[in-house]
């Protein structure tokens, strides 16, 4: 067997961080999406900047400030601290809001175009059919929007697993806990075990393939130009 | 409980409606007092403001100040401070562009609305909008694979299935072609007699107005420039709808008549000399009816020539003369012992006729069609 029980410790984490991380970001991206879609305000370019941020930063920039923020003497940490939950560096949470912040414009981008694509029309016509904006949010916008959010899903997950910067600043390596596969690849290959890097560096390019064929090859989802 | 008495009923039943909505470079301004019952036309070229006023109604958009009082219920009131969202509104509205749910069918389309209303306020019927409309054999059927047409009788069904206390009409034909627009006219006619349902019809067809309206507003550059029954609004000649190709006037009468032999249907005019002969089939006599006149079938003559083939001669006098939309034709109106008639003649005719007001002539009606 070619794979260690720490490999697979390491793609149980991943596959783990990935799947609540996905969930989460389904629901913040969600309501941000829908803002940014629907708003006439100032504030929309801003923020949708501001979302958009880890498109281009180095994830060690993002990495560094949450470890800042997130830590004993950071504004995040001293409020964590003084609710009892002690600091996140360093566990399984906080590695899930690095994710979230890290995979945020992967999944508000696509629902964002989604929610623009169906247009104001279906939610007048929805409104003059007595349903209520919630009521019109289930039973129209959702449906006509499902491929974005089956998009969404798949890109949120798929770069929440190949995060590797984000988690090494604010996870480091802990077995078990924030070790996941990305930074399981780099400790075999500092240690030289160049086979084993293999297994998880060719199960990772497989995977990403596949779901990437997966999407584009979807006529149900909507790949993103990215 | 005491019955209201029938003053009290009619009093009530009434559409008042104040908007001002101020934009960068548009302003509407209107208030309308109109009929709680049958068609009001708004009518008005495009960026008149028509649609922005229908829009007002339905809360589609918010005027800066404005009220709205529809049969005794205010929706809308910007200095009480009372604004009724769109989905607490009683109304139906019908889009230019059908505007169906397309991840739906066409029956659950149709429930859309019917399903969000109590059973109890329910006064149209599924069986019966989809009969009315003709689209009963359409139910299980996505939307994508609808004509034009289809689509849209079926967006004017699933509004009429919410029961509205007022049905909201945005230009429903405009997208058609000529051919869907004459299969789904009779539809509308039907709704009109069928369906005792106030609807406010906005659109910039003469022809639709004048088949469907029973009173008419007309729009221009976001003001009103006339409201008013059909009959008197639309020969005006100092409004836009009366100078184009497609002007026409609604004559009512009286089905007084009819010739088995030839097929020939007798309408009484109200003045007791009048009469209108046209093709069309046996109607009850004593029948109110409406017959549209185009004014390009009117031509006038000084002398009454019944060597001819024209059908339908009136004695009338010349009220007013007026530019038509093409210069080298006019518009004349004309008064058949108080029926108003419109007549397109070149303006070369004109002048060899010499016509000016008070002068008597002989209108020869080539063409008249019996409305609904």
């Amino acid at each position: 067997m070619p794979l260690t029980s720490a490999d697979f410790a390491a793609i149980w984490l991943t596959l783990e961080l990935a799947s609540l991380t996905t969930l989460i970001l389904l629901l913040v991206g969600t309501p941000i999406a829908w803002w940014l879609a629907r708003t006439e305000s100032r504030m929309k370019g801003p923020i949708g900047a501001i979302v958009a941020l880890p498109l281009v930063l180095p994830p060690t920039v993002i990495g560094f400030y949450l470890l800042v923020t997130m830590g004993p003497h950071g504004p995040v940490g001293k409020f964590t601290q003084s609710i009892g939950l002690g600091t996140l560096p360093f566990t399984f949470a906080g590695l899930v809001v690095g994710s979230v912040f890290y995979s945020l414009p992967f999944v508000v981008q696509p629902l964002q175009n989604a929610f623009e694509a169906i247009g104001k029309r279906p939610l007048e016509a929805a409104a003059t059919l007595r349903a209520s904006p919630w009521d019109t949010f289930v039973s129209v916008v959702l449906p006509l929007a499902r491929p974005g959010f089956v998009t969404a899903g798949i890109l949120g997950f798929a770069h929440t697993v190949g995060e590797f910067g984000v988690v090494l600043m604010i996870g480091g390596n802990i077995p078990g806990k924030t070790r996941v596969v990305s930074v399981q690849i780099f400790d075999h290959v500092e240690a030289l075990e160049y086979a084993q890097a293999h297994w998880l560096a060719g199960g990772m390019v497989v995977f990403s393939f596949l779901i990437l064929l997966g999407l584009y090859s979807s006529r149900r989802a909507v790949a993103p130009a990215i | 409980m005491t019955l209201p008495s029938l003053n009290a009923i009619l009093a009530h039943a009434r559409i008042e409606a104040r908007f001002v909505v101020r934009h960068a470079d548009f302003l509407l301004d209107v208030d309308l007092d109109l009929p709680g019952r049958g068609v009001t036309g708004l009518f008005g070229h495009s960026g008149s403001g028509k649609t922005t006023c229908l829009r007002c109604m339905a809360g589609l958009v918010t005027p800066d100040s404005g009220y709205l009082r529809v049969n005794g219920e205010v929706w809308l009131d910007s200095d009480a401070g009372i604004a009724l969202p769109t989905h607490k509104r009683p109304l139906g509205y019908v889009f230019q562009e059908p505007s169906l749910f397309p991840h739906l069918s066409v029956l659950r389309n149709l429930q859309f609305g019917q399903k969000r209303v109590p059973a109890s306020e329910h006064r149209v019927q599924l069986e019966q909008a989809t009969e009315l409309l003709g689209i009963d054999h359409l139910l299980a059927r996505m939307p994508a694979s609808l004509s034009g047409g289809e689509r849209q009788r079926v967006g004017i069904a699933r509004a009429l299935l919410t029961s509205p206390q007022l049905l909201l009409m945005d230009e429903p034909l405009a997208a058609l072609d000529l051919k869907r627009k004459r299969e789904i006219l009779p539809y509308l006619e039907r709704l009109h007699d069928e369906l005792d349902i106030p609807v406010i019809y906005v659109s910039h067809s003469p022809e639709e107005m004048a088949r469907l309206a029973d009173h008419l507003v007309v729009l221009d550059a976001g003001r009103v420039i006339a409201s008013g029954p059909i009959a008197d609004t639309v020969s005006r000649l100092d409004l836009p709808a009366a100078r184009t190709d497609e002007a026409s006037v609604v004559v009512a009468g009286t089905a007084s008549a009819f010739d088995a032999v030839y097929g020939l249907l007798t309408v009484q005019l109200p003045a007791a000399t009048s009469t209108l002969r046209l093709v069309h089939g046996a109607i009850p006599m004593g029948q109110s009816v409406r017959v549209a006149v185009k004014a390009r079938d009117v031509s006038l003559s000084t002398g009454d020539q019944d060597n001819g083939s024209i059908l339908n001669r009136l004695p009338v006098s010349v009220l007013e003369v007026a530019a038509a939309e093409h210069p080298n034709h006019v518009m004349v109106r004309l008064d058949a012992d108080g029926t108003m008639l419109l007549a397109r003649i070149t303006r070369y005719s004109s002048d060899r006729l010499a016509l000016a007001p008070g002068m008597r002539v002989w209108a020869q009606i080539k063409a008249a069609s019996l409305l609904a």
